[in-house]
């Protein structure tokens, strides 16, 4: 591991090394506001190698490695070694977080109060979080929202937002002046380009907000709202969470008192306009 | 990270005297928890070192061992009880092995142990009514045609691997230890009669036999692989039992060479207190060790020595095919969950 | 006889929501999410085992059953005994 940096991202700390130079002075340019890990001492390591001491440079492909990993997983091109540190990264939390519960979820915080918006893939819960951020919310995280058993809060991953290939240009559009990672071509999902989440996020990054809305959007259907029961809202957030079993009962307690102080609804929405609205809408009336 | 200190021998030190872990830098640090997160032996740190005054960013990724372990054994002790539930019917008696015998009977061994699969020793004879009566109770084979595996069925010492369809655990039901070499084989039925009950239906090996069974499994794999936590739970076991009468059980099994090799392995990472006529190094206990310590800071495996693997291979070559069968299969089952 | 006998008391966690309840239990760290007469039954097990009929009476008075049906009851406690929250006691 020639290349090595430290980062932190709300409160978990990375160390991330690599056999090649690339990915980590993309990592190291793009995460330049971020602090190290604290103390010096990371919650998780990630590592990129190459599977063989001449793959470093033939047909390079970089493998994922971390004190987490999935067996089997299928190398990345040199290319998108940016996409291959996240993905570690990701890999950490998903499969090591157990200090708090790991919600498949975007955040956003106005006023103190958090705003929670989970979904599948494709769903745009990054998408939207980014817009809210464009528009002077403070991005908590496009990815994970982080539930602290012990006092209900929200803690905040603001890692580099994903964008997806139509998220692209939405997103370049909305925030002409955003600091944006490299265009990535041909990965597994597509296009992908990252979004640096701006300053007021990276300030707060260890401030957490008081959940207040719990939003399942849903991408392509007329617009629609209703509310959805705490019953409901507990199964689709324990399908929504990687570590919920591995956290015991304090996961219990973090999610039955999320979703009986939290009032949730599914939104459908055609366009990003009118999700906005329906947000805007449903947050005021708290 | 304190020069060329290697960092898996920074966590025997650490594992032998926590109080060792104040004098460590932050580099030190990192590479220590790396390691300690790769040999499975976090949780097992994290009591350790339990109270004293280590930098916060370390405290909290220990607590969150901590945490991780201790759920870890309510399901594992979990499974027990369900294998018990699903035995008892029948009237088999369930004898715990390995990491879930040291948490299920609160031995030293098992504190902030992170435990895998369950692994039961049933009678041989009663094998087929346990398979049935664990079917019958949710569980379902992993791979899927294991009657047509009769030549694993007859020389291996388990059955091909179970699990839970609804929880999705694995339970490894075996009629005997795993034997080392084809001459002598392990004394099963010594093993049953001489366990010990906890009083809640579930049982676990005679503590000299849980010394055998650890060593045995050590050298099992050529790769040695978990060597580490194994030495520690000898480490552990032989600090609460002694080792009095361990020569004599382990030459019952077949197992003395083992049990002297890992005994004085342990003795000189932990300190494990053995007698002094154990502790003579044969011309491979260097080579042991050092593959045992084969780490890097970030916890991958580092330098395969070929030399030491050549010298295991060589003894394969001697061995039944079963445990060669065996070797294939654990390669296989690595891949699936970690033991 | 076949006697059932639940979780004890003290190793869950029951928490009823609008349509469901949750039960976290505590030996084993699985949270099940059950509807009646999940908890009616392990209520009625809280002070001690109980057969198959014993249960079903208690069940039919505490909740004026008009026509108590002993395979239905059979069929939940099969699935509780699978969930580990009911184990099935023979006396020899």
């Amino acid at each position: 591991m020639r290349h090595v940096t430290s980062l932190r991202i709300g409160s978990i700390g990375f160390r991330v090394g690599s056999d090649w130079s690339a990915p980590i002075a993309v990592l190291r340019d793009l995460y330049r506001d971020y602090p190290g890990a604290e103390d010096g001492i990371p919650d998780f390591n990630v590592h990129l190698f190459a599977a063989r001491p001449w793959r470093r440079l033939v047909r390079p492909s970089v493998h994922i490695g971390g004190d987490f990993v999935i067996p089997d997983a299928a190398p990345l091109p040199l290319a998108q070694g940016l996409l291959a540190a996240e993905m570690g990264m990701n890999l950490q939390m998903a499969l090591g977080q157990r200090r708090y519960l790991l919600l498949h979820a975007s955040a956003v915080e106005r006023d103190g109060r958090a705003l929670l918006m989970t979904g599948q893939s494709g769903a745009g819960k990054s998408t939207l979080a980014a817009l809210l951020m464009a528009r002077g919310w403070r991005l908590m995280g496009d990815e994970f929202a982080l539930v602290d058993p012990a006092t209900g809060l929200i803690h905040g991953f603001p890692r580099l937002v994903s964008l997806k290939n139509e998220a692209i240009g939405v997103m370049e559009r909305a925030l002409p002046n955003g600091r944006f990672g490299p265009a990535l071509e041909g990965t597994p999902k597509g296009r992908i380009r990252h979004l640096v989440p701006d300053a007021s996020a990276i300030a707060a990054m260890a401030e957490p907000a008081r959940p207040a809305l719990i939003l399942f959007p849903s991408y392509g259907f007329e617009p629609a709202e209703r509310p959805v029961l705490p019953s409901e809202c507990f199964v689709r957030l324990t399908q929504a969470s990687t570590n919920y079993v591995a956290l015991g009962e304090r996961g219990f307690d973090a999610l039955t008192g999320l979703v009986r102080s939290v009032p949730a609804h599914a939104i459908d929405y055609p366009d990003t306009a009118t999700a906005l609205t329906q947000v805007e809408r449903l947050w005021g009336v708290l | 990270m304190g020069g060329a200190v290697n960092p898996a021998a920074l966590l025997a030190a650490a594992l032998r005297d926590p109080a060792s872990v104040l004098a460590l830098d932050p580099p030190g640090w990192t590479a220590l928890l790396a390691v300690a997160r790769a040999e499975q032996l976090i949780g097992t740190l994290a009591h350790r070192v339990q109270g004293l005054a280590i930098p916060p960013a370390a405290a909290r990724v220990l607590e969150d061992a901590r945490a991780s372990a201790e759920q870890g054994r309510v399901a594992a002790l979990w499974e027990a009880e369900m294998a018990r539930r699903a035995l008892a019917g029948i009237g088999i008696p369930v004898v715990l092995l390995k990491g879930t015998a040291y948490a299920a009977a609160g031995l030293a061994a098992g504190t902030g142990r992170s435990i895998g699969d369950l692994d039961i020793l049933v009678p041989r004879g009663r094998i087929g009514e346990a398979e049935a009566a664990l079917l019958a109770a949710g569980w379902e084979w992993v791979k899927p045609d294991p009657y047509d595996d009769t030549y694993y069925r007859r020389w291996m010492h388990e059955l091909p691997p179970l699990i839970h369809r609804e929880r999705d655990r694995m339970i490894d039901v075996h009629h005997t230890i795993l034997p080392l070499t084809a001459r002598i084989t392990p004394d099963a039925d010594a093993l049953l009669a001489d366990s010990v009950a906890l009083g809640n239906g579930l049982g676990v090996l005679a503590p000299m036999d849980m010394i055998c069974h650890a060593a045995a499994h050590l050298f099992a794999d050529g790769d040695l692989a978990g060597g580490m936590r194994n030495l520690w739970d000898i480490h552990c076991l032989i600090g609460e039992f002694g080792t009095e009468g361990l020569e004599a059980r382990a030459a019952r099994h077949g197992l003395a060479s083992a049990v002297r090799r890992a005994a004085r392995q342990a003795n000189d990472l932990y300190g494990t207190p053995i007698p002094e006529s154990w502790c003579v190094w044969d011309s491979v206990d260097p080579l042991y060790r050092r593959r045992l310590l084969a780490r890097d800071g970030w916890g991958r495996p580092a330098h395969r020595f070929t030399r030491l693997g050549f010298y295991i291979r060589s003894h394969w070559l001697r061995m039944p095919p079963g445990l060669l069968v065996r070797h294939l299969w654990t390669k296989w089952r690595k891949a699936h969950v970690p033991g | 006889m076949t006697l059932y006998r639940a979780a004890a008391p003290a190793t869950l966690r029951i928490v009823p929501l609008d349509a469901l309840t949750l039960i976290y239990h505590r030996a084993s760290g699985i949270t099940h999410v059950v509807d009646a007469p999940v908890p009616e039954i392990l209520d009625a097990l809280a002070d001690g085992p109980l057969s198959g009929e014993a249960l079903l009476a208690a069940l039919a008075e505490r909740f004026d059953l008009a026509d108590p049906d002993p395979l239905a009851l059979a069929v939940r406690l099969d699935e509780l005994a699978a969930a580990g929250l009911v184990e099935r006691l023979c006396a020899m």
